[in-house]
């Protein structure tokens, strides 16, 4: 009876939702989250970051959400244009990531084992040594700067997804109707195009949107540090660091919130990529 | 045409002999049973056959020279899961073009009806996918069909329409066919002569 009621009580507060349902529902909000970040930074005047010198220091308002800095610039205008940087540096450098990680998994694993061994060595090194290292590596030899990160991002982020494609091809590469293709007298470049690339997509994608979280906070470290943004962008990194200077006179929310928002955005791209995972299982194509 | 295996032998890795000096002989128009037990390496022996593997030892020759290793293959293998045998994310009328063209009346004798064609390969059962499997394999420029364990996942009537049809044209296009299974009915049924695994081979 008891057991009874309780059941019961549960269905009345909360709707049953299907574990597809709560998956959509989370990839929603998380993809309204990250639009408005975007949107905001896009239509957020620069009048907002200008220098104003009467509001300096004030501390979180209705009026100045995030309060604002030493140089009486409004922190949410800066934190929301610093993140719509970030996301588009993620997004140019995670998408040259994915595609040198699609082409070389393929490369590794139809162009015969030399190249195959070359590759996979490749990617041992380049997972051996911290991201992080080689990116500052990278930025720095390319002189900084916005071009420097990105090239230093996709340089970076490639590995583990191509292990995963080369791993996939592979595992095409011996199923039935790829051997019976080579037998009806296909070429090689027909079956990757036509039998392989489309099994990968659902890969790409979830590779994709995954490796974002990781591009942007490793923008956002080595801008930290100094080695990749420059000063005048409104860049997150730039933000964080330039308040750390701040924090021990007690103006908290110059870290607190770009660092929170930082951390949500991260988040909500994670969420995304790991129920999208979820929703488009490649064994499962057409149910 | 004929199809000639010399003196196959195939080896594993770690050195046994899955079998040895295997030889057999294959005419066009000629229906060739091969029988043996579970294991015995009657699908790999199959796949040598058909240019899916190397074997470890001896040589496969279709009119005293080597098989090919690219273009269109002259002898077709067809398996014996069709459902693994196509890419699930083709619709049917592109599985069934990929090598060459079917015309209708191929696909009839095949008992192939017009609308699986738009079909998804999970929207057909097995007997249904297998007549695509075979409708592919019969091009023009198939000599040879090795049938392996070709309707054992069938049922009964499935199994009886496929092979009419492909016996017909066998007979018509004179085709060899090399019919490994372990079902004895079968093989008495569409063979003209029925070997042993066992005899031909020692390890």
């Amino acid at each position: 009876m008891n057991f009874l009621r309780i059941m019961t009580q549960k269905k009345s507060l909360i709707p049953k939702l299907n574990l597809r349902q709560r998956t959509l529902i989370a990839m929603i909000v998380s993809a309204i989250i990250l639009l408005s970040v975007i949107f905001a930074g896009i239509l957020l005047g620069d009048e907002r970051i200008a220098t104003n010198l009467e509001n300096r220091n004030l501390a979180p308002s209705l009026d100045h959400p995030f309060g604002t800095d030493w140089l009486g610039r409004d922190m949410f205008t800066r934190t929301m244009k610093g993140l719509t940087l970030s996301i588009a540096v993620g997004l140019i450098a995670a998408a040259a990531s994915s595609l040198i990680a699609v082409v070389l998994g393929i490369l590794a694993a139809t162009a015969g084992k030399i190249i195959d061994s070359i590759i996979s060595w490749l990617v041992d090194l380049f997972l051996s040594v911290p991201h992080l290292v080689t990116l500052i590596l990278i930025a720095f030899a390319l002189g900084g700067g916005m071009k420097g990160v990105i090239i230093g991002l996709a340089l970076t982020h490639w590995p583990s997804l191509c292990r995963v494609i080369r791993a996939e091809v592979m595992q095409l590469r011996s199923t039935e109707y790829v051997q019976i293709s080579r037998k009806l007298g296909k070429k090689r470049w027909w079956i990757v195009t036509k039998h392989m690339i489309p099994h990968l997509i659902p890969q790409f994608f979830v590779g994709l949107i995954l490796l974002f979280p990781h591009a942007i906070l490793h923008e956002a470290a080595i801008t930290f540090v100094g080695m990749g943004l420059s000063p005048h962008h409104p860049a997150i990194g730039i933000i964080l660091s330039e308040s750390m200077r701040y924090l021990s006179t007690g103006m908290w929310w110059l870290a607190f919130f770009p660092g929170l928002c930082l951390l949500i955005v991260v988040r909500s791209f994670d969420i995304i990529g790991e129920n999208l995972r979820m929703l488009i299982d490649p064994h499962r194509a057409h149910e | 045409m004929l199809l000639e295996a010399h003196n196959i032998g195939l080896r594993h890795p770690n050195g046994h002999w899955l079998f040895r000096n295997l030889s057999i002989s294959l005419r066009s128009g000629e229906i060739v049973g091969i029988r043996g037990p579970s294991g015995c390496g009657k699908t790999s022996f199959a796949r040598i056959l058909s240019g899916y593997e190397q074997p470890s030892e001896g040589v496969v020759l279709l009119d005293n020279s080597p098989l090919p290793k690219t273009n269109y293959h002259p002898v077709q293998l067809i398996y014996q899961h069709p459902e693994k045998a196509v890419n699930h994310r083709w619709k049917m009328s592109k599985i069934l073009n990929e090598g060459w063209t079917p015309d209708d009346h191929l696909l009839t004798s095949l008992g192939i009806e017009r609308e699986w064609l738009n079909r998804w390969p999970n929207e057909l059962s097995g007997g249904e996918l297998q007549r695509f499997c075979v409708a592919r394999a019969l091009g023009p420029k198939t000599k040879f069909l090795i049938a392996d364990e070709m309707t054992t996942m069938l049922d009964a009537i499935s199994q009886a329409q496929i092979w009419q049809s492909v016996l017909d044209i066998a007979q018509k296009r004179n085709l060899g066919i090399l019919v490994v299974s372990h079902d004895d009915h079968l093989l008495k049924r569409v063979c003209s002569r029925v070997i042993e695994f066992h005899n031909i081979s020692y390890k």
